[in-house]
């Protein structure tokens, strides 16, 4: 079962605020879930065997480094919250979060 | 009007070259009927009275199409079924699409989708449930649900959607219609809000083979905008098989058995009989690891999910939350626009993927994720395609599964493992069971699309059913 403290650590990382209701409904999902998950570990060892991160076997796609146009700035930025002077503004980072 | 609408896209396209159908009639009495749609398949229905120009001889022939929400389209809203993109215009549009359109047919409407395609039951969409029209207090299955509800009920020719672990094949087969997930790379992911980056794929969901066929053979090719696409090794024809001679269909006893409901495994079987009348060779295959694709699937999917949806910021464009600073900007502006199931994944994948955990999970899912491409390259030496149910049950009752994400899970139990290996498959109609529609699947090596849509087609013809709800599955 996961523990609340790692429920918020996990959240902390995802950048996901969760309510009090929420961790302790999390808590149980999660661990559920990963009960059955766990099941992968019957396998026994598979020391040796190459991860598949990809099916396709493509090594590099490459194309010439050439200038061509692209969004107009306005276009890019129409459908921004808060746009301000052809940028995206966003509210001071403020302190480093603990 | 209504003779219109009974006709199969493939069917009306060939009126519209004969000249004996005008495509603007066509494009006014679908958008009449998706107009009137009450299955809340649709996310936005175009309110052009009269069509786009469209070219008669062109391929599509003006044949409009449905089209899953999380597709871009530019100056078209395109949510994926999610509260964070409400309302949101993309400013381009996705390559399937727009290779959709060039090829002849206009855009009469995006679907709706479980958030993010993370579902399998279409109750996951924060704009409410698509209802199943074979019976309204079902699901229509997912995640690709909005689109195969809209072309079951009659209410678009045909559409496209996308298939993760299952989302294209498991709501045609929980809808009575047929749903083609392609090889991975065969269709361009450019504009497809992205789930889980390996595995994502676009694909037709149409009423019979053929049109699936037409429709695929329209959406295929090698993408400068997505590096991980291929071009198709050969054209995509319309299928004409009638007998399976010559063809060895391997039944893997671990998706043909356990877990499987009665009803939807005597449907199976019925259709294997049909296809050993049909010339085929039944035999017994293995897929050891199989049964735990569900397992590394879902390790790999919300792993991939929680590194793809950390764009939703609140900085280029969505929701945002106000707050005084950066980081509570960001955890209230996910919070309020995430819905339970695509915070659930985030948490999993992240989970996962984290310090301590890496190994044991995403990596070791990794791992799995190869034994099962090998089961099938192993497999592929004895058959010529795998078989089996599509979806584990049939369309089941709203809410029946909202409170225990694993049962949610299993529905993806038979189609999971095709993804995971990158290799296409189709689900076609296999009848009723219990007076609704079940799936019979077809999977085949990668780019084995026209061989895959052969056999389809020969089955269906021997299956005989209809797909309209309205007639009762009976042709």
């Amino acid at each position: 079962m996961l523990s609340r403290d790692q429920v918020l650590h996990v959240a902390r990382l995802a950048r996901l605020e969760l309510s009090e209701d929420e961790l302790e409904r999390m808590a149980g999902e999660l661990s559920g879930v990963l009960g059955h998950i766990e099941k992968i570990g019957e396998l026994g060892d598979l020391e040796g065997v190459p991860p598949t991160s990809h099916v396709v076997a493509v090594e590099n796609a490459l194309r010439a480094d050439e200038p061509r146009p692209c969004l107009p700035r306005e276009v890019a930025l129409a459908s921004a919250p808060d746009p301000v002077a052809g940028g995206f503004r966003v509210p001071s980072p403020g302190a480093a979060p603990v | 009007m209504s003779e219109l609408l009974d006709l199969t896209a493939a069917q009306a396209a060939e009126a519209v070259h004969a000249g004996s159908v005008d495509p603007g009639d066509l494009w006014a009495a679908y958008r009449e009927r998706a107009l009137a749609d009450d299955l809340n398949a649709f996310s936005w229905v175009s309110g052009d009275v009269s069509p786009p120009e469209v070219e008669r001889n062109a391929p599509l022939a003006g044949v409009p199409v449905a089209v899953k929400d999380l597709f871009c389209t530019e100056g078209i809203p395109s949510q994926a079924g999610s509260r964070i993109l409400e309302g949101y215009r993309p400013p381009y549009t996705a390559t399937a699409v727009e290779r959709l359109v060039s090829a002849g047919a206009p855009l009469l409407a995006k679907t709706h989708q479980d958030e993010f395609a993370m579902g399998s039951s279409t109750e996951n969409c924060a704009f409410g449930p698509v209802l199943n029209p074979w019976d309204r207090s079902r699901v229509p299955g997912g995640s690709s649900g909005g689109s195969a509800a809209a072309v079951a009920s009659g209410a678009a020719p045909w559409a496209i959607g996308t298939d993760t672990g299952g989302s294209i094949r498991q709501p045609a087969a929980l809808c009575g219609i047929v749903g083609l997930k392609p090889t991975y790379g065969a269709v361009s992911r450019y504009g497809m809000i992205a789930f889980a980056s390996s595995l994502d794929q676009a694909g037709p969901l149409t009423r019979d083979v053929t049109d699936s066929a037409l429709l695929f053979g329209a959406m295929v090719g090698q993408d400068p905008c997505d590096s991980t696409s291929l071009a198709f090794p050969e054209p995509v024809g319309l299928p004409s098989a009638t007998d399976l001679r010559g063809l060895r269909l391997g039944v893997p006893e671990e998706l043909s058995g356990e877990g499987i409901e009665a009803g939807v495994l005597a449907t199976f079987r019925e259709s294997l009989d049909l296809a050993r009348d049909l010339g085929a060779d039944i035999v017994d295959i293995r897929l050891p690891h199989a049964p735990h694709a569900l397992a590394a699937y879902y390790l790999i999917a919300p792993a991939e999910a929680s590194a793809n949806l950390a764009r939703f910021d609140g900085v280029r464009y969505g929701l945002r939350e106000e707050a005084g600073d950066l980081l509570s900007m960001y955890t209230r502006t996910r919070a309020t626009g995430f819905g339970p199931e695509v915070k659930r994944r985030i948490m999993l994948g992240t989970y996962a993927l984290s310090s301590g955990y890496y190994d044991a999970y995403y990596g070791r899912a990794q791992k799995v994720r190869t034994k099962i491409a090998e089961d099938f390259t192993a497999a592929w030496e004895v058959c010529d395609f795998m078989v089996s149910p599509t979806s584990p049950g049939v369309a089941f009752e709203l809410g029946a599964k909202t409170d225990d994400p694993w049962a949610m899970y299993l529905n993806d139990y038979c189609t999971v493992p095709i993804p995971l290996a990158g290799l296409p498959a189709i689900s076609i109609p296999n009848g009723l069971a219990d007076g609704l529609p079940t799936g019979f699947q077809i999977a085949g090596p990668a780019f084995s699309e026209n061989r895959i849509l052969e056999a389809a087609h020969a089955l269906e013809q021997a299956i005989g059913f209809d797909g309209s709800p309205a007639r009762g599955g009976v042709r």
